[in-house]
C-alpha cells in the first residue's frame, strides 16, 4: 500500500473514533444543536413581534424580506449559521482532551500517518456539525421559515455552509491544541458564537451606531449572512459571496496552518 | 540471564551522549546506552531525574538537543518511522481511550497497526484474554480501575507486537497486588517472546525484580549500572530503628549499644543491621536483659533512598512517598 492510502486509511480509523465518540456521547452534540435552536425559539416568538415591526418600518427596509409577521424569514439564515459557530466548540473540546489525556503521545509513537489525528476530528466534526445544522434548518421549516429557494439554491447553500464549517473547524482544532486544559478550550471558541449577533444575523447592519456598523459590515459573518439570505429569501447578495468564499479560504487555510504548527509544536514541550 | 551472556547479543537500543534541556534547565547531560535484545533494562531513579524525558526521546516523541541513539537497528532522527514500527510505549499516564470499550481501543490499535480485521478481532481477544479483561471488554474504560487501565494500556502496547518495550514506571500509584500482576505480566513476556524491555522505575525492588541491568540516573546523569545484585553489594546494610517513650530509655539503650547517635527529639536510635532475625533477636535480648521496653521498632531494608545516598552523596527524593519501605514487626 502507498503511503497516500495509509494516510486515508489512519485518517478514516481516526475519523470513526471520533464519530463513535460523538454517538456514545450525545449530550456534547445535544447541547450545541440546543444552542442555536434556542436563539431560533426566542427571537422567533419572544422577539419575533417587536424586531420584526421595527425591521419593516425602517427606511427602506427591504432587507426584512417581507414585513414584521415574517421576522422568521429574516432571522432564520443566521441563526442556521450559529450552529456552525457552535460546532467548533465540539472540536475544540475534543481535541483538548485528546492532548491532555495521554493518548495522542501513544499515537504519535506509532508508525501512522502524522496528519491522521486532525484530519480525523476535523472531518468528523465537520459531518457532525452538519448534521446539527440540517436539524436546525427542520425545525425552523418546521415554525414558520417559509425559503423560496430552488434547488440550485439550496445546493449552494448546502455548499457554502460546509465551508463555513471546514474553515470554522480548523480554526477551532487549533484552539483546542493551544488551550490547556477542556474548560479552557470550550471558553476561547465563545466570541466566534457571539460575532453573528454583532453582524447582520438579528437585525440589518444599517440600525447599528456608526462604530458597531463599521465593524459588522466588515466581520466574516455578515457576508456569509447575507449570501445565505440571498439565496434562501432571493434578497440581494451582491459581492457578499465573494467575500464569503474569499472569508473561508482564508480561515481553512490559517486555520490548517496555526492548527498543523501548535501541533508539531506540543511534542516538543 | 547473566551479564556475561547479554554481551555477546546485538544490541538492541544504543545511545551515545544524549543531552536535553527545557529553557536553560538540562535534564539529561550526556547519557550513554547499550542494552542487548531480549533483556530487560531498568533505569531507576527518583521524580524529575530525567527518566520520563529518556523515553520520550529513544521513543521518538521529542528529540534530543544532541548525542545519537539508535533503537531495533534505526537512527532516531533519520529513520523514525522505522523506529515507531518496532516500538511499543506504555507511559506513565495510561494513554487509552476513555470513552471507548476496552476491546474498542484495542481494535483502534489493530486498525492504526493495518491488521486485517479478523487479525485484529483474534489478537484483540487473545490480549484480553491474557490480561484478564475479557469479562470487562464491553465496558467504557472510564468505569476502570487504575490496574485495569494499566493493564489494558499495555495490551494496547501489545497490539503492535513490539520487539522492544518502553515502560515509563508502569506500576506508579498501583496498589500491591496489581503491581505483582504487572511484574508477572512483563516476566512473561521477556520469557515467551523474549522481546527487550526499557523499564523506568523509582522502586529499587521493582528493578530488582524485573531487571538484568539497572542504571541508576540522577539529575541527567547516569551513576552507576549494573546488575541488582551489584549495585545492592555498594549499599551498606540496613538497620533497626527503636522508638522510645522517653528520653531515660533512650539513654540507657545508646549506652547499650554505643554503636549510633541517638535522635533525642524523635527517641530514636538506629542500630545498624542486615535485617535478619538472629540480629533482630539479639537485639531485642539485650534491652530484655536490661528491661528496657521500647514503644516501637521497624526493620529497614536498603531502598532506593540508600542507593542514592551511597552513589550521589545526597538523598535522591524529595517526595513524600521516598520510596522507602519500612515493615513494622
Amino acid at each position: 500500500m502507498t503511503a497516500l492510502s495509509y494516510a486515508a486509511r489512519d485518517s478514516l480509523t481516526m475519523l470513526r473514533r471520533n464519530l463513535k465518540h460523538a454517538q456514545r456521547y450525545p449530550s456534547m452534540t445535544a447541547s450545541v444543536v440546543a444552542m442555536p435552536v434556542l436563539m431560533l425559539l426566542l427571537f422567533n416568538y419572544a422577539f419575533g413581534g417587536a424586531l420584526g415591526a421595527g425591521i419593516g418600518g425602517m427606511a427602506g427596509g427591504g432587507t426584512g424580506g417581507g414585513g414584521s409577521d415574517r421576522y422568521i424569514d429574516y432571522v432564520a439564515p443566521g441563526i442556521i449559521l450559529m450552529a456552525a459557530t457552535s460546532g467548533a466548540l465540539v472540536t475544540a473540546v475534543g481535541i483538548c482532551v485528546d492532548m491532555t489525556e495521554g493518548i495522542v503521545n501513544r499515537f504519535r509513537t506509532m508508525a501512522i500517518s502524522r496528519a491522521s489525528f486532525l484530519t480525523g476530528h476535523v472531518v468528523g466534526s465537520v459531518i457532525q456539525t452538519l448534521i446539527s445544522i440540517a436539524f436546525v434548518i427542520g425545525i425552523a421549516l418546521l415554525i414558520g421559515f417559509r425559503p423560496d429557494a430552488n434547488p440550485v439554491e439550496w445546493l449552494a447553500v448546502a455548499g457554502l455552509l460546509a465551508l463555513v464549517t471546514l474553515a470554522l473547524t480548523w480554526v477551532a482544532a487549533a484552539i483546542g491544541l493551544m488551550a490547556k486544559t477542556p474548560e479552557s478550550a470550550s471558553n476561547i471558541p465563545l466570541p466566534l458564537q457571539f460575532l453573528p449577533f454583532m453582524g447582520s444575523a438579528i437585525v440589518p447592519t444599517e440600525s447599528m451606531p456608526d462604530g458597531l456598523r463599521l465593524f459588522a459590515d466588515y466581520q466574516p459573518f455578515t457576508p456569509v449572512i447575507e449570501t445565505l439570505r440571498g439565496l434562501l429569501m432571493g434578497t440581494e447578495i451582491g459581492n457578499s459571496a465573494v467575500i464569503s468564499l474569499a472569508w473561508c479560504a482564508a480561515l481553512t487555510v490559517g486555520g490548517y496552518l496555526w492548527a498543523r504548527t501548535a501541533y508539531q509544536r506540543s511534542a516538543r514541550r | 540471564m547473566t551479564a556475561s551472556s547479554t554481551s555477546t547479543l546485538p544490541a538492541a537500543i544504543t545511545a551515545t551522549g544524549l543531552t536535553k534541556s527545557y529553557g536553560d534547565k538540562p535534564v539529561l547531560k550526556g547519557i550513554d546506552l547499550s542494552i542487548p535484545e531480549g533483556t530487560v533494562f531498568a533505569m531507576l531513579g527518583p521524580n524529575g531525574a530525567g527518566k520520563t524525558t529518556t523515553v520520550q526521546i529513544l521513543s521518538t516523541l521529542i528529540s534530543a538537543d544532541s548525542g545519537q541513539a539508535r533503537v531495533a537497528g534505526h537512527d532516531l532522527v533519520h529513520d523514525a518511522d522505522a523506529v515507531r514500527a518496532a516500538i511499543g510505549v506504555t507511559g506513565q499516564f495510561s494513554a487509552v481511550d476513555n470513552l471507548l470499550t476496552a476491546e474498542e481501543n484495542l481494535l483502534l490499535m489493530a486498525d492504526l497497526h493495518h491488521l486485517d480485521r479478523r487479525e485484529g478481532r483474534r489478537r484483540a481477544a487473545e490480549l484480553l484474554r491474557r490480561f484478564d479483561l475479557a469479562e470487562a471488554a464491553r465496558k467504557p474504560v472510564v468505569t476502570f480501575s487504575g490496574g485495569m487501565r494499566r493493564k489494558l494500556d499495555l495490551a494496547m502496547t501489545l497490539v503492535g507486537d513490539p520487539r522492544i518495550i518502553f515502560l515509563d514506571e508502569p506500576t506508579t500509584g498501583l496498589d500491591p497486588r496489581s503491581r505483582r500482576t504487572m511484574w508477572e505480566i512483563i516476566r512473561g513476556l521477556v520469557a515467551d517472546e523474549g522481546v527487550t524491555i526499557f523499564l523506568t522505575t523509582q522502586y529499587l525492588e521493582e528493578a530488582d525484580q524485573l531487571a538484568d541491568r539497572v542504571a541508576v540516573l540522577d539529575h541527567g546523569t547516569l551513576v552507576a549500572e549494573g546488575t541488582a545484585e551489584e549495585l545492592k553489594r555498594r549499599i551498606p546494610g540496613g538497620h533497626i530503628r527503636l522508638r522510645f517513650a522517653d528520653t531515660a530509655g533512650l539513654d540507657v539503650a545508646t549506652d547499650l549499644f554505643g554503636v549510633a547517635a541517638p535522635d533525642r527529639e524523635a527517641l530514636t536510635l538506629q542500630i545498624p543491621s542486615d535485617g535478619g532475625i538472629p540480629t533482630l533477636r539479639a537485639v531485642l535480648a539485650v534491652l530484655d536483659d536490661a528491661s528496657i521496653e521500647p514503644e516501637g521498632l521497624t526493620v529497614h531494608t536498603p531502598d532506593l533512598d540508600d542507593v542514592f545516598l551511597t552513589l550521589t552523596g545526597h538523598s535522591g527524593s524529595g517526595e513524600p512517598a521516598g520510596a522507602a519501605k519500612e515493615s513494622i514487626r
